[in-house]
């Protein structure tokens, strides 16, 4: 089923009577595609659980709508949605054993919807079996380790057969072997369910790796929707820039004078078309290529290897950071550098720059400065 | 679904938490009433003459001529003065007794490793379990028999010690980092010294805790002092009000009792307000009552 | 060892004040309770025999205090109860004034009981003056005026009832308040994404989950109502036999002390027979519990 969301908007009253609202959710205007997997992503406090919960209906919108396919269910209560839903900690009842954990939305159902005991138990059954835990239905919550418990809160969210599944940060509870394990299973439970699912996360990589479109969002306001590589390829401002991608984006004070990247005195690159002035200038780590004669200055600080690719932590004077961090090919990174690295500060090292790893950002709105003429 | 069925469905919802808040207040309410008017109704009849208290047939809710004679006739038809010094003596005497005691043995239990830690803590958690009314007559013998009634000795001595608040203070001393203890070693800093100077003002909110419980439980101790003070000159407030109640103030001066039911009930209540969030915290985490 | 010598040392004060005060007198009581006929002026005593326990449990005043004490049981626990975990959960979800209601519902627990005890009484009591503030209200709605303090048994049970688990109450109510507010707002949310209603909500999640609690709250109750004493003479006089509202602590003292005092033989049969009830109790209570309450 879609979502649609109409300007949908959450205001909070300021604790202190005298403050403005805080406004948790500013004015979401989108289209989630049926049987797609979402990632609603933001650094912590930027509202997305807010939103989580006024598209479960557990917060009522100050403004807008919702709409699950043409159906407007702005003021339905959360159980007439038809939606489940997965807690960061579960929420699973301590108390009930797993079948009837997974029982319990089922044994909700009054009136028409009512269901036999047989039915019941078969659905669980089958929720359970969906998520690989057939053999411990006896088992209670604490009996389980935190990834089986995992899957079985998403066995109670998808038994009633909801139109949509929700998620909030369902993997940050699971160490870091185990979130990769688990994260791997959602998409497939979503894959092969074919429901629509929506999920919270402040980690970007879980965000891009299993995600089909991502919405990055930061202080209640949406910044980018898009399919997780365009996103990270295409960043339409300097915050999602700087969210994506670990390690984080290099930032630069640089200026753009008749199509050339200045930074610094130096001509590091090329921007045809794009307006001249002052700009932030964001640079990849893999955008950055080691060359003896390259265009860009750095102060050498140290040399990471990591295997396959070898990691420079080097300064520049017109960065931002204190530090700046490159990922070049282990192969390209000649034998001296690496001397160097370990003699203290006096070693040196120059790059080219990738343009299609180079973005430049407004000085005050930090939005992206485009080539003229062209449009995303 | 259609657009009027959501938005009756909605209207319903609102009007159902809308009765239900109201309601829900109206009930606390009521309750806060049931739980205030004794304490209305003593300020109110101790504000209230003797004759016009007697010539209400029908009480009334306010003091048509408000008096504060009855509270001179408390305070002098009655040694409530006395009383009051009393139960002061006996709460301080008692509660900064039991603190040396606790506190001295919460440390060995917590931080000391000796021969015999492990049974003498055992036989300290089954005594736990033990009644006050189970040893309460052998104490009432011995004290008898010491000649100690109707003295402060023998009201006090039965009361310094609680196992109850060792174990709560030695579960707080156990949570102060071993690092410490060992630095302190290091140091050259003795165990009273290490005691007094790191653990105690660490575990200085739990103590705090102990005192205002155990103040509050000696203000308002009343078997222990009937049983071994038949002199007024040693009655704590309990026993004074109760003697004010069976012979007090020559005929039933009922207003004369409130305004003395309000001058004993005061140092707690404000106790209460100022210490709130302690005493409290403080009660849900071990006090019981009973 | 010097090291074992001083830790013990530490322990003195408190072993030497539970020694007297407490563990001897553990073992001297059980041995008063056997001793026949003992004279406490001359300290002297018949022999040893059971008849302690026999008079204690053929003496009309003894069994007036037992039935009084587990009618005042059997009524206040579950009522006390009852009643604060519903004032516990409306406190819970009011969304204003919480702490406002939470310190007055507390306040009786900081009062002095003999002194409050008063209050009731006067309340309650029909004098030559006035019926009393109570029984003018039982008339106000038609009814006629019960002497609450000197009139019939059920009258002056029914004043100890409510004294009682108005004095129980803010402890109770204390309790459950936090241990209500401790239970994860997530299992609420969860439930109410799945349309449970609240009395599902109530009966499957709220109460397990504080189940602990209330089993606790059950026990100290049961130990408590069974301690009953200085309610009852706030209300009724030091004088609980006549009044007919004796409890078996209250025997317990008047055979030790007071104008029927001076057999702490008959105190000490009477004081284990009250551990021995208690002490069934409350593992009756705990074998229940094994099979109710949640353990998390």
């Amino acid at each position: 089923m879609k979502v649609v969301l109409e300007h949908l908007t959450k205001r909070f009253p300021n604790r202190n009577r005298k403050g403005d609202d805080v406004i948790a959710v500013n004015d979401f205007n989108f289209e989630i595609p049926d049987g797609k997997l979402i990632g609603l992503l933001g650094p912590s406090g930027c509202g997305k659980s807010t939103a989580l919960n006024l598209i479960c209906g557990l917060e009522k919108p100050s403004d807008g709508r919702i709409f699950f396919g043409d159906k407007d269910v702005t003021n339905l209560p959360p159980e007439s949605r038809g939606v489940g839903m997965v807690f960061q900690n579960y929420a699973l009842y301590p108390h009930l054993t797993v079948r009837q954990n997974i029982l319990f939305p089922l044994q909700n159902l009054k009136g028409e919807d009512k269901l036999s005991k047989e039915e019941m138990e078969k659905r669980a059954l089958e929720a359970a079996e969906l998520v690989m835990l057939g053999e411990l239905m006896e088992r209670r919550p604490r009996e389980l380790s935190g990834g089986q418990q995992q899957r079985v809160a998403i066995a109670r969210a998808l038994v009633k057969t909801p139109g949509i599944l929700l998620m909030d940060e369902p993997l940050s509870n699971l160490d870091a072997r185990l979130r990769l394990q688990t994260r791997e299973e959602i998409r497939r439970i979503q894959l092969r369910t074919g429901i629509t699912t929506i999920f919270v996360t402040h980690d970007q990589e879980e965000a891009m790796s299993i995600s089909d479109e991502i919405i990055v969002m930061k202080d209640g306001v949406v910044h980018q929707i898009g399919a997780p590589q365009s996103v990270y390829d295409d960043p339409t401002d300097r915050f999602v820039a700087e969210f994506l991608g670990t390690p984080a984006i290099n930032i630069f004070d640089g200026e753009i004078k008749g199509g050339n990247v200045l930074l610094g005195g130096d001509v590091i690159g090329h921007a045809a078309g794009v307006p001249g002035g002052e700009a932030v200038i964001g640079i990849r780590p893999e955008g950055f290529k080691i060359a003896e004669d390259g265009p860009m200055h750095c102060d050498l600080g140290r040399v990471e290897v990591m295997g396959r690719d070898t990691s420079i932590v080097f300064t520049h004077t017109s960065a931002q950071g204190k530090q700046l961090r490159a990922i070049v090919d282990a192969t390209t990174v000649p034998a001296t550098l690496r001397e160097s690295a370990g003699a203290g500060s006096e070693g040196k090292v120059s790059f080219t720059v990738n343009p299609f790893k180079m973005y430049f950002f407004d000085k005050t709105t930090g939005e992206r400065i485009l080539p003229k003429g062209e449009n995303r | 679904m259609e657009e009027k069925e959501i938005e009756l469905i909605e209207k319903k919802n609102k009007r159902k938490t809308t009765v239900r808040n109201t309601l829900l207040y109206i009930l606390l309410t009521v309750w806060a009433l049931v739980v205030l008017f004794p304490f209305y109704w003593m300020v109110l009849t101790s504000f209230k003459s003797y004759s016009s208290y007697n010539n209400e047939y029908i009480p009334k809710f306010y003091a048509t001529d408000p008096t504060f004679a009855n509270y001179g006739s408390a305070f002098t038809a009655v040694p409530l003065a006395k009383y009051f010094a009393n139960t002061l003596l006996f709460t301080f005497a008692t509660t900064a007794l039991m603190l040396v005691v606790i506190i001295l043995a919460a440390f060995a239990f917590a931080r000391l490793k000796f021969k015999g830690k492990g049974i003498a803590f055992t036989i300290l958690l089954s005594l736990m379990m033990i009644p006050n009314e189970l040893v309460i007559i052998t104490n009432y013998v011995t004290i008898t028999s010491l000649g100690l009634r109707n003295t402060f000795t023998g009201l006090i001595l039965p009361s310094v010690t609680s196992v109850f608040y060792i174990y709560l203070l030695k579960e707080n001393f156990e949570m102060i980092p071993d690092e410490l203890y060992k630095a302190a070693k290091v140091d050259g800093t003795s165990d009273l010294k290490y005691l007094l100077k790191v653990m105690v003002p660490i575990s200085k909110p739990t103590i705090i805790t102990i005192t205002i419980l155990k103040v509050i439980e000696c203000w308002n101790s009343y078997v222990w002092p009937r049983l071994i003070t038949d002199n007024k000159a040693y009655f704590l407030v309990s026993n004074g009000i109760q003697e004010i109640r069976e012979s007090g103030f020559g005929r039933e001066n009922i207003p004369a009792m409130m305004a003395a039911v309000v001058v004993i009930s005061l140092p707690l209540i404000i106790l209460f307000l100022v210490f709130r969030k302690k005493i409290m915290e403080g009660v849900s985490r071990g006090g019981t009552k009973g | 060892m010097k090291k074992d010598l001083k830790a013990w040392l530490f322990l003195i004060p408190a072993i030497a004040f539970l020694g007297v005060f407490m563990i001897y007198p553990l073992f001297d009581v059980l041995i008063y309770s056997f001793e026949q006929g003992f004279n406490f002026v001359s300290q002297s005593f018949a022999g040893y025999g059971f008849y302690n326990y026999r008079f204690v449990l053929s003496d009309p005043y003894f069994l007036q205090a037992l039935k009084n004490t587990f009618i005042l049981v059997i009524i206040t626990v579950p009522v006390s109860t009852g009643l604060s975990l519903l004032i516990s959960l409306g406190l819970t979800s009011i969304p204003k004034l919480k702490e406002l209601y939470q310190t007055i519902y507390f306040l009786p627990y900081v009062t002095n009981t003999l002194a409050v005890g008063l209050v009731f009484m006067i309340l309650f009591k029909k004098t030559a003056y006035s019926d009393g503030l109570i029984n003018l209200m039982i008339n106000a709605f038609g009814g006629s005026s019960v002497d609450f303090m000197d009139g019939p048994y059920w009258a002056k049970m029914m004043v100890t009832c409510i004294y009682t688990i108005w004095i129980v109450l803010p402890f109770k109510i204390l309790i459950l308040t936090s241990a209500l507010s401790s239970v994860n707002p997530d299992y609420y949310k969860a439930a109410r994404v799945d349309g449970t209603s609240r009395a599902r909500i109530f009966w499957r999640i709220t109460v397990p989950m504080i189940s602990p609690m209330i089993f606790y709250l059950v026990i100290t109750g049961f130990i408590g109502a069974f301690k009953a004493y200085s309610d009852e003479v706030a209300l009724f006089g030091v004088d609980l036999n006549t009044a007919g509202m004796n409890t078996i602590v209250g025997y317990i003292y008047d055979m030790l002390y007071g104008n029927s005092g001076g057999y702490p033989s008959f105190a000490s049969a009477a004081a284990l027979i009250l551990f021995v009830i208690v002490f069934a109790i409350t593992c009756i209570n705990l074998i229940v519990r094994k099979k109710l309450v949640y353990e998390g």
